[in-house]
């Protein structure tokens, strides 16, 4: 699904990433590991498209198609979701509209027939239902005055909304408590088929005790030092990342 | 200064029609001798450092002469085929366009010039009382010029305990008479809102073409215990000038808000000044402008707190495109008596191009020392953040900003409680940006 070949970037002239290999395919679930700086969040940003970062070598193929020559929303549109590490505030624009109309551009770029406000009124209330949204985060204005929590929430429910093929997940789990890291996880792992995979990057292991990786990637100074199975979260939760970058 | 003097000649020479009592006159030469005092300002003056009005002074104006509009030509500026509107059509009340017999009893409103030659004598003694109360003229060159004009326009008497369900809208239109060169008029409003009366009010100007110059004054007395909420809509024909202030005075515990919408118009300059004149009186001042093209938009607003215990809000708004120019300037004075006051400002402005500018500065004058008092200043493009967020989800870069800019402008007239009046202001805001943004796209 994914194909990650030797790629480079950098921001404000400061290379970033320095050469990423990796290959996700339908059906897995790859966690991203690695200390602060080391470049998780700017690949997350480089494949949603975000652009202040520059690719300056390397390729990206989504489903066989170059990533980098489309633009974030065609990304988007296409099936490639990340959930921010920091969900943007927007004021004045409430959070229910913006839901529709990101799911009808979806729609529509797939050929699908638009939702009208009743049947899109039911879908997002049963979904929410399952991520414990109250119909208050639904009418406030995008990510505003939401807690920490109900910022993270709330990018799970976009993605259980969007359906994507590709979920990025840049960690979600950070400052979530024990229940909203089981409804957070669990709204992740509903989505869980043979025909989607997702990326999560997390400090944590124990996220991963709930979304359980096929393969685990060690990220450090931009590049993937390490990759192994999902015990190699356990090791890294025991001995910290010294090991590995002095090796 | 002889040349000065016979440029301002032309502006003041001609007589209104009928002279009026004797204080009427008294007022008018009062108007003509500050005007000739002062004449016109200039980008010298610190308050229209920014605009320079010699378009105006320079320009080819005569006073304006009667215009055989219809109704049907105002049709798209009547919100919701308003219950009470009141008419003036080239500073003239107009009975056949106007809407007054549903009005309640406790409201008295139509021709300004009825009441100065002749009405009830009640109306007149109200008149006399307040017209140029507030309207300061011995600083203010345009309001000046305004009164020694003095003669037509509208008023707008609501009695005590009053409560009136339907809005009044006042609409000023400008037309195009039979004379040649711009014609220039001096609508004159007068409003008396009486102790605990509460009412809402929707003030109009409208052009229907060509390039024509509105020189407007309103004054508003807000009686005690009074709740008035009122709207302006400045919707003037692209080639026209528009310069007018309003001036207000709230009485104790009082309440008076006011949404200022800038739409129209070439060279623009709102003065809006309230005076919170009694304990517990609560004054808002909101506005929302777009300027675009070459157009040059003015805002000045004065919040004066004189009283003890009063609140003020106040957010402007701006979208800017093309080269035009904007400029805010918001002072809130906080007098020596003025303690427990709390006044909060908040001024912003959207830059959609390069080319657009905006001068802007907050001017705050606090002489109470138990005070609070707030302003902030966000002048910018849309945030990059929000425009990846919002395409990171699929919408595209157009919608992605469509959205953002719906949503600056949005806060504002939200705030609007005339439902029509509200689309009315969304439905003309958007399809301008409609084309702002389709320039820029083909830029
Ligand atoms: N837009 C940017 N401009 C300049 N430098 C950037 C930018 N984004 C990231 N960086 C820098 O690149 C490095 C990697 O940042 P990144 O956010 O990708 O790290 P991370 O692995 O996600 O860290 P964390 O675990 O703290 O979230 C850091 O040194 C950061 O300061
Ligand atoms: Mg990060």
């Amino acid at each position: 699904m994914l194909q990650v070949k030797n790629l480079q970037a950098q921001a404000e002239g400061k290379e970033i990433l320095r050469g990423i290999n990796l290959e996700v395919s339908a059906g897995e679930v790859h966690a991203i590991m690695g200390p602060n700086g080391s470049g998780k969040s700017t690949l997350a940003r480089v494949l949603a498209g975000h652009p202040e970062y520059e690719v300056t070598g390397g390729t990206v193929l989504f489903e066989g198609r170059d990533l980098l020559e489309m633009e974030p929303d065609e990304r988007a549109r296409e099936g490639v979701f990340m959930a921010f590490q920091y969900p943007v505030e927007i004021a004045g624009v409430n959070n229910a509209y913006f839901l529709k109309a990101a799911l009808n551009a979806k729609r529509k770029h797939h050929g699908q027939q638009e939702l009208d406000a009743v049947e899109f009124m039911a879908l997002i209330r049963e979904r929410a239902k399952a991520l414990d949204i109250e119909q208050g985060m639904l009418n406030r204005a995008v990510n505003e005055g939401f807690s920490g929590g109900e910022k993270k929430r709330n990018e799970i429910f976009q993605m259980a909304l969007l359906e994507p093929k590709l979920a990025i997940l840049d960690e979600t789990d950070s400052g979530l408590d024990i229940d909203a890291l089981k409804i957070v996880s669990h709204g992740v792992n509903a989505l869980r088929s043979p025909d989607r995979a997702t990326i999560v990057v997390t400090h944590y292991q124990r996220l991963l005790n709930y979304i359980v990786p096929d393969y685990v990637h060690v990220l450090s100074a931009g590049r993937i030092v390490k990759s192994g199975g999902k015990e190699l979260a356990l090791e890294l939760e025991q001995k910290g990342y010294g090991w590995i970058e002095a090796a | 200064m002889t040349q000065v003097a016979e440029k301002l000649h032309p502006w003041v020479s001609a007589a209104p029609p009928v002279a009026g009592p004797r204080w009427l006159q008294a007022l008018r030469e009062r108007g003509t001798a500050r005007f000739r005092a002062l004449g016109f300002p200039t980008v010298r003056d610190e308050e229209w450092r920014f605009t320079n009005v010699s378009p105006i002074s320079n320009g080819d104006f005569r006073p304006a002469g009667p215009s055989p509009v219809t109704l049907n030509r105002l049709a798209q500026f009547i919100y919701g085929d308003a219950a009470h509107r009141l008419v003036v059509v080239n500073g003239r009340f107009s009975p056949e366009l106007s809407r007054l017999d549903g009005l309640p009893q406790t409201v008295r409103a139509g021709s300004l010039a009825g009441v100065l030659h002749g009405g009830q004598q009640e109306d007149s003694d109200l008149a006399q009382e307040h017209l140029g109360a507030l309207a300061d003229v011995d600083d203010r060159a345009f309001a000046a010029l305004n009164t020694a004009h003095l003669d037509d326009g509208a008023y707008v008497f609501i009695a005590d305990g009053a409560v009136v369900e339907d809005p009044l809208q006042i609409l000023f239109v400008s037309s195009p008479d039979a004379g040649s060169g711009a014609p220039v008029s001096h609508p004159r409003l007068l409003v008396v809102a009486g102790e605990n009366s509460q009412a809402r009010m929707v003030e109009t100007y409208v052009g229907t073409g060509g390039s024509y110059f509105t020189n407007g004054v309103t004054e508003v007395v807000v009686g005690e215990g009074a709740v008035l909420d009122h709207y302006k809509v400045q919707q003037e024909s692209l080639a026209a000038f528009h310069i007018a202030s309003m001036h207000v005075r709230a009485a104790r515990s009082s309440t008076f808000s006011s949404h200022s919408f800038s739409l129209g118009g070439k060279l623009v300059r709102n003065d809006a000044i309230a005076t919170l004149d009694g304990q517990g009186a609560e004054v808002t001042l909101n506005g929302l402008y777009l300027a675009d093209g070459e157009r040059l938009v003015d805002n000045h607003t004065t919040i004066d707190h004189a009283q003890p215990h009063c609140p003020s809000h106040e957010i402007y708004k701006g979208i800017l495109g093309g080269t035009a120019r904007a400029v805010f300037n918001g002072k809130i004075i906080v007098r020596q008596d003025a303690q427990k006051t709390d006044a909060k400002q908040t001024n912003r402005a959207l830059l959609l191009t390069d080319g657009a500018l905006i001068n802007t500065k907050p001017q705050l004058e606090i002489f109470a020392d138990d005070v609070k008092c707030t302003h902030g200043a966000a002048i910018g493009q849309l945030d990059e953040d929000a425009l990846f967020y919002l395409r990171a989800r699929g919408l595209t870069q157009a919608e992605a900003r469509d959205m953002l800019i719906h949503a600056f402008a949005g806060e504002i007239i939200h705030r609007v409680k005339v439902e029509p009046l509200r689309l009315a202001i969304e439905t003309e805001l958007y399809a301008q940006l409609a084309r702002d943004l389709a320039e820029i796209d083909a830029a």
